[in-house]
């Protein structure tokens, strides 16, 4: 008999069905993964396991687990389940642990509560789950505080705790969506480990099919609360039988169409051509160290270190590297939003470093960004029509009321949103449809080059499909030259001509995308393409198993 | 609508309104003349005729309370004007600029701040002559720093966020960026502390008012009523009770106003059903 059960299970809040019919089982000792986009009802799935759903939110249909059933238990019967039989990882390593209290105390928590043990009891169990997680505590006591440890720590600690007890089933919700790749293929690793030593039961969820297809033993697909596909991995996933799973799995690898075209053709070399339009020098910036007392600072740590590199006008450059390594900070000093501690930029044949506001107007309008987070990208006070007009500020003319509208219209236009979108504000739209807002904004201006920092890893493989081809399309009919920071190599192999490989504030290796990624020679770079999630690699992986 | 749903609204918004008309009210029509001595009535209990009964001069209590809400209520308010006036526009320069700049203009502001508010206005007042407009710039000035410090801590957590970083992109000055961008996203929490400094305002001016130093005789004020009440406690107890609940009421009515407003502002407090 399988260890959860889940049947015919439906849920609404409030007037909203949210679910709908859902079947899924985990067997003990086995990784079953969840699939779908946001909103697919991944998350309330978990939450309904653990009856921790809001109030609001009515179900039917039966969650067994080990025979009983969870959507009929008491509060009081839960609360010795949680966390004892059934542990949870979060998304989020920055919120999931309490700022206040140690990371010794967080894990001990659940163990003295359950298991009612002693203070040294617990201490001893607590310092074998760290050690087990890879925190040992002659490096990582448990006296450490949780802003004391990186993310990646952070997501051990929370498994730590999920994992104490050794619970029989343990629910993962997108457990490494927020840690860099190298980070990422650690963490999986670790919950591999432990599901083997334990004979756990995995509920992963997960936005991500490669993650999945190196992972998990079954896999259920949803897509709007119902269940579109469920299998084996391998078999699910190679023979992609379902319209939607193979429309996931296309998204998930997918090289615009412009861009493969081109791929084909291009034998230019990387080389630094002699008119760049963006060439940086031997740029270094330190951030000073932490105050020691009134006089004494520590040593400033150094964020970029002796960077130079070119972009030729209209190329497309990745930047790549793992989270900390100092991508954003050069990004932002190519921007002139933060000034270099050394070195310079020069845009066009002309030095940004140094240069007043005033006089950085003439580049910053053949330059603009793109962020990350469609939703803080924008002030949700505005409306569209003012916040896409806005780097118009730069222009030397100052259109009239009737111009901007039609320019923001034409930017509007030329990201595939209609005219209508001017006078809404940014809550009114989708994750996919603020992107192509932001790239609005950067675009009416006509820049010569647009940077992007992580343009697409807040958005679903569907939608970030739709974004890459936006930008292929931007990039080959206007000519705009990107620089793209990104930690996916799919995205980099995707959209660019080039890639730098950034470690530790250096760029340590640079060349033709697919040879970089292909054959890369310095170690960082391997790093990054080994713990790379891979479709075809891991379901060639999965099939070799299998014979 | 979400607004009426809202209880400590609601109630804020019909308290301090029935305050304000009240105020507005003693314009045109109070019930008996406040500057008229009539002493054969003196110390009359509530009655039809005068309903919060007479003070020791036989003016009518309730007429008092109309028109010493008046007084009260421009200190206040002009008050809170002076300090947002000033404390706003600083509190945003010390984040906008930051670095030194920001930490010699905020520990001024701990400077103001250190001195207990009340005595420092007594202090004032005291130096530059009792009356209505000494007691407004005194309760106002210690209101500045508090306008300050809520302005920069609210622009310090708006300054990060990536829609700034793009308009700095788009080559915004710090001014335009402030004014565009900062300003109508801490202009909750602003309204919100605004209301707040217009109760501390009105406790504060009617403290001064009962030492002496806020409006002077023959104006009302609820303060005064409250002195001249306080030695005939005994036999007639109501010229104490009606000032002091008028000046509870106000007050408890500008902080569910205000409670009401940071409800209905702030998206994280929203109620999902």
């Amino acid at each position: 008999m399988s260890l959860l059960e889940i049947e015919n299970l439906s849920l609404s809040i409030g007037t909203v069905p949210v679910l709908n019919g859902i079947d899924l089982s985990v067997r003990q000792g086995e990784i079953m993964a969840l699939v779908g986009e946001s909103g697919s009802g991944k998350s309330m799935t978990a939450l309904t396991v653990m009856q921790l759903l809001p109030h609001a939110a009515r179900t039917s249909g039966r969650v067994l687990f080990d025979g009983n059933d969870l959507a009929t238990a008491s509060e009081e019967h839960m609360c010795t389940l949680r966390g004892d039989d059934i542990g949870m990882v979060f998304q989020e390593p920055m919120t999931a642990l309490n700022p206040l209290k140690t990371i010794g105390e967080q894990v001990a928590e659940g163990i003295r509560w359950h298991t009612r043990s002693s203070r040294a009891e617990a201490e001893n169990r607590t310092r074998r789950i760290l050690d087990r997680v890879g925190l040992p505590e002659a490096k990582f006591p448990l006296s450490r505080y949780p802003h004391e440890l990186s993310g990646g720590q952070r997501q051990r600690v929370v498994i730590a705790i999920a994992c104490a007890l050794k619970p029989r089933l343990l629910i993962a919700d997108e457990p490494t969506t927020a840690l860099d790749v190298v980070l990422q293929a650690q963490v999986l690793d670790l919950l591999r480990d432990l599901v083997a030593e334990n004979r756990m039961g995995l509920l992963l969820i997960s936005h991500d099919l490669a993650v999945v297809a190196d992972m998990a033993d079954r896999i259920t697909i949803l897509r709007n609360g119902r269940v579109m596909e469920d299998g084996e991995t391998a078999q699910v996933l190679s023979a992609q039988t379902h319209p939607y799973t193979r429309q996931l799995a296309q998204a998930s690898a997918h090289v615009p169409e412009i861009r493969a075209a081109a791929a084909a053709r291009n034998t230019r070399k990387p080389e630094d051509p002699d008119s760049p339009l963006l060439s940086v020098r031997n740029l270094t910036r330190d951030y000073p160290g932490r105050r020691l007392s009134l006089f004494r600072r520590d040593t400033p740590t150094r964020a970029v270190d002796d960077v130079s590199f070119s972009i030729a006008p209209g190329r497309s450059v990745a930047l790549v590297g793992r989270s900390g390594c100092g991508k954003s900070t050069l990004a932002r000093m190519v921007l002139a939003l933060d000034r270099p501690t050394a070195g310079e930029i020069r845009f066009r044949g002309e030095t940004l470093t140094g240069r007043r506001e005033a006089e950085l107007k003439p580049a910053r309008r053949d330059m603009q960004v793109v962020f990350q987070d469609p939703y803080g990208s924008f002030n949700p006070r505005q409306k569209v029509g003012k916040l896409v007009t806005e780097p118009l500020h730069l222009l030397e003319k100052a259109p009239t009321r009737a111009e901007r509208r039609e320019m923001a219209a034409a930017a509007l236009a030329e990201v595939g949103l209609g005219p209508d979108a001017l006078d809404k504000y940014p809550h009114e739209f989708s994750g996919g449809q603020r992107q192509r807002l932001s790239i609005a904004r950067a675009i009416i201006t006509r820049p010569q080059l647009v940077v992007a920092d992580e343009p697409v890893s807040a958005l679903d493989v569907s939608i970030r499909a739709q974004i890459l081809d936006l930008f292929a399309e931007l990039n080959a009919r206007l000519g705009i030259a990107y620089l793209f920071i990104t930690h996916d190599l799919t995205v980099a192999r995707a959209i660019t001509d080039e890639v730098m490989v950034m470690k530790e504030g250096r760029i340590v290796e640079r060349g033709r995308t697919h040879e970089v990624l292909d054959n890369p020679q310095s170690d960082a770079a391997q790093e990054l393409v080994s713990a790379a999630p891979d479709l075809k690699r891991a379901l060639a992986g999965r099939l070799r198993e299998q014979g | 609508m979400r607004a009426l749903a809202n209880r400590p609204l609601v109630a804020g918004c019909l308290i301090t309104g029935l305050v304000a008309l009240m105020a507005l009210a003693s314009f045109l029509w109070t019930p008996y003349d406040v500057t008229k001595l009539v002493v054969a009535d003196r110390t009359q209990a509530p009655s039809f005729t005068h309903w919060f009964g007479t003070d020791h001069f036989g003016r009518d209590i309730a007429s008092m309370i109309m028109v010493g809400a008046r007084n009260s209520i421009a200190v206040a308010l002009v008050a809170v004007g002076i300090g947002m006036g000033i404390g706003v526009p600083l509190g945003l320069f010390a984040a906008a600029r930051g670095g030194l700049l920001d930490e010699a203009l905020m520990r001024l502001n701990d400077l103001v701040f250190a001195f207990p508010a009340l005595l420092s206005a007594i202090m004032i007042t005291a130096i530059f002559g009792p009356g209505a407009v000494n007691a407004i710039i005194a309760i106002g000035i210690f209101n500045v720093p508090v306008f300050a410090r809520v302005a920069r801590a609210g622009a310090l957590s708006v300054w990060p966020r990536e829609f700034i970083l793009a308009a700095r992109a788009a080559g915004k000055g710090q001014t335009l960026i402030t004014v565009e961008h900062i300003l109508p996203n801490i202009a909750n929490q602003l309204l919100v502390q605004g209301t707040i400094q217009f109760a501390l305002g009105i406790l504060a001016e009617a403290g001064l008012s009962y030492l002496g130093l806020g409006a002077q005789p023959p104006m009302p004020s609820w303060g005064r009523m409250l002195f001249d009440a306080q030695t005939r406690m005994t036999i007639a107890p109501w010229m104490a009770l009606f000032p002091g609940m008028a000046i509870v009421i106000t007050v408890l009515g500008l902080n569910l106003l205000g409670d009401g407003i940071a409800d209905l502002l702030d998206p994280k407090s929203r109620r999902r059903r």
